[in-house]
């Protein structure tokens, strides 16, 4: 990566001019120093030698001052005297005043700060992505990649986000530069071309920005993964077109998780449960959300988007909106806004089984929920949280589903970039039966152990798996179930279980553990955190494999083996 | 005409022809070599030194470097001198001034090599 400025380089342009007067004139000071008749201590004619004149000059100009040495001065070195000190000590300010000015020019400490972020940088030694801006989504997909083990590069165009960067307290050191994340220039800055970077997460506000960063780094690197966020649809097709790897629509996904948690609380919470970074607190199961007719407050693009996915569902719904024309609204929308009991009386909410506050102000959605509580208390609650700070309070009002805006976005991401096989898996899951995804939950439940599960890959190949690999080559067989037993124990298996297997001939979903591994097969694991550690004795381990395939310990080595086999024919001679 | 060509290349030049006045005559004889053209020679090495800051080119840094290595030597000429005269009992003896003067032929030879990039660096703009 190629440096704009070296800050010494820097440095030494900018103070060419102030130390060029110094040299000139201390040249002249000791010169005419040298050149002036004085006298000695005796009376003598006597002229400064250079050693002396250069020491009385320096002590001189630069304030000290320790007065007429080796002699007495004689007037006409007093007269030069005066000329160094006039000349000499200007030089000195005007080199110490641009040194200053330099130091606090807004341009220079850009560059210090742009120099000092590449460096670190190009230190980075494991797999990282770029994420351009900061704001509520961007700091929760930094911390969760930094959870998930992952390396981040942040950029946000508001010093004040990334000053909130480096007070994060994260797990591991996160570079985060204050520019326009959608200049090429700062993106290559970050690390677009280091042999580490994954991929680049645009998450700014501006979709013009994510755009051009998307078509950015699909010409400058098209081998990394761009994950984008598009408010309009007409962005999201523009960045389809060229090939963008997954683009996220913050009112669709948000929507769209709505529209599960409703209709598949089971998947809701499985998502949640595999999306968010392994040993967090596990969420539990919130009661089922009831059928009947729903009430939607805010009818924006979000609430379009709720109200599109609710209606795909077969959910009645009324609208509650502030200003009808304005979106147009439905016929049959409830003019206000929710917050008062007139009008959610209006929209019939003693009839209703729920309610979403949907608006885009935080205010606003816990009033609605507040008021909305008092007018039928067996509503069921659905809160819209927009602010990432406003945490506490939204868990006060005690809703039954509180959404948040940029946690979601966050999961959606996360689940793209955290484990490779986690999207497939998702995307298979979103077309199971309800009654799956129950069955799942349960069997996740008792082996997480009130953390969230880690996810991890197993690739049966020689790198992944070098043990299986050896024996399926050998023509063993070697099932899914010896992978998940104990290498400890063989009677014990290990608290996880395999979500999906993909081989050439397609995907299975939470295969039966007496399947036959294939070489090839690549299996997405779920379990407690420390127990891929474990899995990976059976996988590479050629012994532990043998024990637990066989339950038996076999001793290993020329000597032993010989040993053994000549044990074992001493016994069966014996039986004969 | 670029009048910082000029300058540039007057300094660089001068700084030579300073060094090469200093060396001139016999090594050891101190009434061959002037103590106001050492001085001279440092004061013009200096401000080339400073004038080539900056230059981000391949051969900007090496003439740099041969600069500094003129400096280094000068400087190191004048305090062998310097402490001749004030500190050492002996003072100024054949041998340290033979010392000086050879001080000052390294740094001749890199100022040598500094106005030979110089001149490497014209014929290859051909303008």
């Amino acid at each position: 990566m190629e440096y704009r400025h070296r800050t010494v380089f820097l440095i030494l342009r900018r103070m060419r001019a102030p130390l060029l007067l110094l040299i000139v004139v201390y040249a002249v000071s000791i010169l005419g120093l040298v050149l002036m008749p004085g006298v000695d201590s005796a009376g003598q004619p006597y002229r400064m030698d250079f050693l002396h004149a250069f020491y009385v000059v320096t002590y001189t100009v630069t304030t000290i001052g320790f007065g007429e040495l080796p002699y007495t001065f004689s007037a006409a070195q007093r007269l030069w005297m005066m000329v160094t000190i006039y000349l000499g000590v200007v030089a000195w300010f005007y080199a110490i005043g641009t040194l200053i000015a330099l130091v606090q020019d807004a341009a220079f400490r850009q560059v210090i700060r742009e120099n000092r972020f590449a460096a670190a940088v190009r230190r980075l030694t494991s797999p990282f992505y770029i994420v351009c801006g900061y704001g509520d989504t961007g700091s929760v997909v930094v911390r969760e990649m930094v959870d998930h083990g992952l390396s981040a590069v942040a950029l946000d165009i508001d010093p004040e986000r990334i000053n909130e960067l480096s007070l994060e307290d994260l797990q591991t050191y996160v570079p985060g530069l204050c520019v326009d994340a959608s200049d090429t220039r700062h993106l290559v800055l970050a690390g677009l071309h280091h042999p580490q970077c994954a991929g680049v997460v645009a998450v700014t506000n501006r979709d013009v920005a994510n755009l051009k960063i998307a078509i950015t780094v699909k010409l400058l690197s098209p081998g990394l993964k761009v994950i984008c966020r598009a408010e309009s649809h007409d962005t999201e097709a523009n960045m389809v077109s060229f090939g963008t790897d997954a683009v996220i629509n913050p009112f669709d996904a948000f929507a769209d998780r709505l529209a599960m948690a409703l209709h598949s609380p089971d998947l809701h919470l499985l998502v949640d449960w595999l999306t968010q970074p392994p040993g967090r607190p596990l969420p539990v199961r919130t009661t089922r959300p009831p059928r009947g007719t729903w009430v939607l407050c805010g009818y924006g693009r979000f609430g379009k988007a709720v109200h599109r996915y609710l209606q795909y569902e077969g959910i009645e719904t009324v609208i509650i909106e502030a200003t009808p024309e304005k979106v147009q609204a439905p016929k049959g929308t409830v003019h206000g806004r929710g917050t008062e009991a007139v009008t959610l009386r209006e929209a019939k909410i003693e009839q209703a089984v729920g309610i979403v506050a949907g608006t885009d102000d935080d205010t606003n959605n816990l009033s609605i929920i507040m008021t909305a509580r008092e007018l039928n208390p067996s509503l069921y609650l659905v809160a819209r949280q927009n602010g990432g700070d406003n945490d506490a309070i939204f868990t006060a009002a005690k809703a039954d589903l509180v959404m948040q805006r940029a946690g979601i976005l966050a999961n959606r991401i996360l689940s793209l970039v955290s484990t490779e096989l986690l999207t497939p898996f998702l995307h298979e899951a979103r077309h199971q039966k309800e009654e799956w995804a129950h069955q799942l939950v349960k069997r996740v439940w008792p082996l997480a152990g009130n953390a969230t599960p880690d996810l991890w890959t197993v690739d049966i190949t020689p790198a992944g798996a070098a043990a299986v690999h050896t024996a399926l080559t050998a023509g063993e067989k070697v099932t899914l179930a010896h992978l998940l037993t104990d290498p400890a124990v063989h009677d014990e298996s290990l608290p996880c279980l395999a979500l999906l297997l993909q081989r050439e001939e397609g995907i299975v979903l939470t295969p039966e553990d007496n399947t036959p591994l294939v070489i090839g097969d690549r299996i997405l694991m779920c379990g407690r955190p420390g127990i891929e550690r474990r899995m990976a004795g059976t996988l590479h381990n050629l012994n532990l494999l043998r024990y637990v395939r066989t339950g038996v310990w076999r001793p290993d080595g020329l000597l032993w083996r010989w040993w053994s086999e000549r044990r074992a024919e001493a016994v069966r001679s014996r039986a004969h | 005409m670029n009048i910082e060509k000029v300058i540039f290349s007057f300094f660089i030049v001068l700084a030579l022809t300073l060094n090469f006045g200093f060396f001139m005559g016999d090594i050891s004889n101190p009434e061959h070599h002037s103590v106001y053209e050492l001085f001279a020679a440092i004061v013009v090495s200096l401000i080339a030194t400073v004038l080539k800051f900056g230059e981000r080119t391949q051969i900007g840094a090496v003439l740099l470097a041969t600069s500094l290595v003129a400096d280094l030597q000068l400087i190191a000429a004048a305090i062998v001198w310097g402490m001749a005269m004030q500190v050492s009992a002996a003072g100024l003896t054949p041998s340290t001034m033979a010392v000086i003067v050879s001080l000052a032929g390294g740094a001749l030879a890199a100022n040598v090599i500094s106005v030979v990039l110089l001149i490497v660096d014209i014929a290859a703009l051909r303008r």
